[in-house]
């Protein structure tokens, strides 16, 4: 019977396969060459990089794992790796929840302007980040900026946004303001798909808004929750532009290393050591991959149980 | 799991190109010597073409005209590619990808090392510029040549005075304070007089830091060619931190970070009475604090016993980057900007201080009256200054860097208002064990 099938098969799918193979790379290679160039290659050759040392004097050389084995044992580094992962564990948790309550709000449909709401929470995500960060570099001034004028009418120096103490939380407050807005949208559309039928059932069988939320609104919300608990812990990985820019007026309580990012940048670009920075990008790209699927793998195990 | 796998494949790609983006610096530099002559120089001059030329110092694009008024067949790209360091990564980069890099750029007396270890500065003695030398001042001249070569022409310099605001002084009944003791006895008074005033401000600051040990006669840094030893606990650096940790630790100085909006609103108005700087602070209080016209003046630096002494705090050259198709054009236009009559009377009209020998003996210019000093005589304080700085002084052959990474170490004293020597230290050990792995053979002491 085996034989009957295959014989009879044969014609069509040689000619398939035939045509079939030039005509998939056809349509694949477009993406494979953007991909080649502008992933693959920078990858490849970043991991090139870090395998090397060069040096002002003396030159470039073959150095094996040397990097990779100075990454792990660097303090520096890992301060740097610990201050992200401080600031992934109260930021996101913060931001989401702001952005969940506000979702929620909106679409309760007991505010009077919606639409107003959405877009006043929506525009700080539109703003450049440089933008929003000198805008709040100078609310956060200590003399001239709001925080200054607040502690001049209180008579002291209530508020320090700026001191080694606080920099953090003041570039937290700064995501939360970015992102919430964004997240916000995502949570928005996530509710605007769960149908109304939902709802008048969940009505007839007696159950209030409060139940209504748990029952119905953050099951649907689980998806999207997965999604922006994942882009919001690379985003705090990657954080760069706004200690990168709030040290200027922070010099000494935003060191070289304080973020991953950041210290890979001052090594490439103040320090000349491209290949250790290559490493450092190497390394801290694999712990965010890490991270980001180990809350995928979590977060979907909770959606099928 | 499709999702799943999707939700994976996205966070992979974002990780991938947060990795791509720190790749982009390929490596291999070049090793250009322009084997020239001075007749070059001419003959560049009456074929023409076009140069790049990259600076920041406020007579950068006023140079580059009046270049191409006097030679018209020659076009100038005046690009401010920002200021210092920011200028550096440009240029840094623009080198190691082989391409884009300016013909000219403005690179500070700091930094000069660096780029000319690193080979990416022409030597321009080939051009004869050795025959420059005694029309600039040592000082500056020893901050662009390495013996025998000459990798640029020194523009302004920096020697250092102390600048004062009198209405300030004259309400608090303060006088000017001529000894480094007098100087924390003002800071004290003035500060516990009102909470909100300041004698002066310094949040940390590498250069700032180098140049007060290199007054109290420290040799922090000595290089012989690859050779390196570093000593930041020196008799100067010593001297300096005896002074200065007494202001750090009472918080008599104002903490905020210099060339921002908050410093110079408060040199504006008073609230920072004094700064100990550079010759170029005029020129910059000037535009950047117009509200403190009129009631600023110019005084010697302190001193440690009464023996006048002063350093230098900055100051530029201009060198020929060794990506220049044209050397030969580039080396002109910097011989024009920095050692011929029209380039420097350029760079004095921006209120800059030169390095030009013949220049700064000038009668006029030692004469000259600044409205915003209240009618003094600023050029005669900069120019004794000038003559007391000491000798034998050496940079970092990497201080960029350096810099950078000062306030990870000793600005960390700064903002603990603590000792600054152990900060010193720390940062020693780290510019020690950077400049092995960069092959230099660098020594703690």
């Amino acid at each position: 019977m085996a034989a009957v099938v295959a014989s009879v098969s044969k014609t069509p799918t040689r000619t398939r396969r035939r045509l079939g193979i030039p005509i998939g790379w056809g349509f694949v290679t477009p993406f494979l060459v953007f991909f080649v160039i502008a992933i693959l290659a920078p990858v490849v050759y970043a991991i090139y990089l870090s395998l090397f040392r060069e040096q002002i004097v003396g030159g470039s050389g073959f150095v094996g794992f040397d990097n990779y084995v100075r990454a792990f044992t660097d303090p520096e580094f890992w301060a740097g790796v610990g201050r992200v992962i401080a600031f992934m564990i109260v930021q996101v948790p913060i931001m989401l929840a702001f952005s969940l309550i506000a979702a929620l709000a909106i679409d309760s449909g007991r505010l009077r302007a919606p639409g107003f709401y959405r877009i006043l929470l929506f525009l700080p995500y539109a703003v450049p980040g440089v933008v929003a960060v000198l805008i709040w570099g100078f609310i956060y001034g200590p003399r001239f900026g709001l925080v200054g004028s607040i502690n001049n009418f209180l008579g002291a120096q209530i508020f320090t946004p700026l001191t080694p103490d606080w920099v953090l939380a003041s570039i937290a407050n700064i995501s939360v303001w970015e992102f919430a807005g964004y997240n916000m949208v995502i949570f928005y559309a996530a509710l605007r798909t769960v149908p109304s039928e939902l709802y008048e059932a969940a009505s007839l069988d007696g159950a209030g808004p409060l139940r209504t939320v748990m029952s119905i609104k953050l099951p649907a919300l689980r998806g999207a929750l997965v999604i922006t608990t994942i882009f919001s812990i690379i985003g705090s990985f990657q954080l760069f532009n706004e200690p990168n820019l709030l040290k200027p007026i922070a010099p000494n309580a935003i060191t070289s290393n304080f973020t991953p990012n950041l210290y890979a940048y001052t090594l490439s670009f103040a320090g000349q050591q491209y290949n250790y920075s290559a490493t450092i990008a190497i390394v801290m790209g694999l712990i965010t991959a890490i991270i980001a699927y180990v809350v995928q793998l979590r977060g979907t195990r909770k959606e099928l149980a | 799991m499709k999702r799943s796998m999707r939700i994976a494949a996205a966070a992979l790609t974002a990780a991938l190109f947060a990795v791509g983006l720190a790749a982009c610096s390929p490596g291999g530099g070049s090793d250009t010597s322009a084997a020239g002559k001075p007749a070059d120089l001419d003959a560049a001059l009456s074929k023409g073409g076009e140069i790049t030329y990259w600076a920041w110092a406020p007579a950068g694009e006023a140079k580059a005209k009046a270049f191409e008024a006097k030679y018209p067949n020659v076009k100038v790209n005046y690009v401010n590619a920002g200021s210092g360091v920011d200028e550096y990564t440009k240029i840094t980069n623009a080198l190691k990808a082989g391409t884009g890099a300016p013909d000219v750029a403005q690179i500070e007396y700091t930094a000069m090392p660096q780029f000319y270890l690193a080979k990416s500065l022409v030597d321009l003695s080939s051009y004869g510029f050795g025959d420059l030398k005694s029309d600039f001042i040592p000082g500056s001249w020893g901050a662009v040549a390495d013996g025998e070569k000459v990798y640029g022409l020194p523009e302004d310099s920096g020697p250092m005075a102390m600048f004062y605001n009198q209405r300030v002084f004259d309400q608090y009944g303060i006088t000017v304070p001529t000894t480094w003791d007098e100087f924390s006895a003002a800071a004290e008074k003035l500060h516990a007089a009102d909470p909100n005033q300041y004698l002066t401000s310094d949040g940390g600051d590498g250069y700032f830091a180098s140049s007060m040990i290199w007054q109290a006669g420290g040799h922090p840094y000595q290089v012989d060619g690859t050779k390196v030893t570093i000593d930041l606990q020196d008799e100067g650096t010593k001297k300096w931190t005896g002074v200065w940790n007494n202001l750090v630790e009472k918080k008599l100085l104002s903490p905020t970070p210099s060339y921002t909006d908050d410093w110079y609103k408060q040199l504006g108005n008073g609230q920072i009475a004094a700064l100990i700087s550079g010759a170029w602070m005029p020129s910059l209080l000037e535009s950047a604090a117009p509200e403190g016209a009129g009631d600023w003046r110019a005084a010697p630096m302190p001193t440690y016993d009464g023996t006048a002494a002063s350093a230098n705090f900055g100051g530029s050259a201009q060198g020929v980057l060794s990506q220049s198709k044209n050397p030969a054009l580039a080396a002109a236009f910097v011989k024009w900007m920095n050692d011929s009559p029209e380039g420097v009377k350029v760079l004095q009209d921006s209120g800059s201080f030169p390095s030009t020998v013949s220049d700064l003996k000038a009668p006029d210019f030692a004469d000259a009256t600044s409205d915003y000093f209240g009618g003094q005589q600023v050029n005669k304080i900069l120019l004794a200054a000038s003559e007391t700085v000491p000798d034998g002084w050496q940079y970092l052959p990497y201080q960029t860097y350096a810099q950078t990474i000062f306030a990870d170490s000793v600005g960390q004293a700064y903002a603990n208002n603590s000792d600054l020597n152990p900060g010193l230290k720390k940062w020693q050990e780290t510019l020690v064990s950077y400049g092995n792995e960069q092959g230099f053979t660098v020594t703690g002491k």
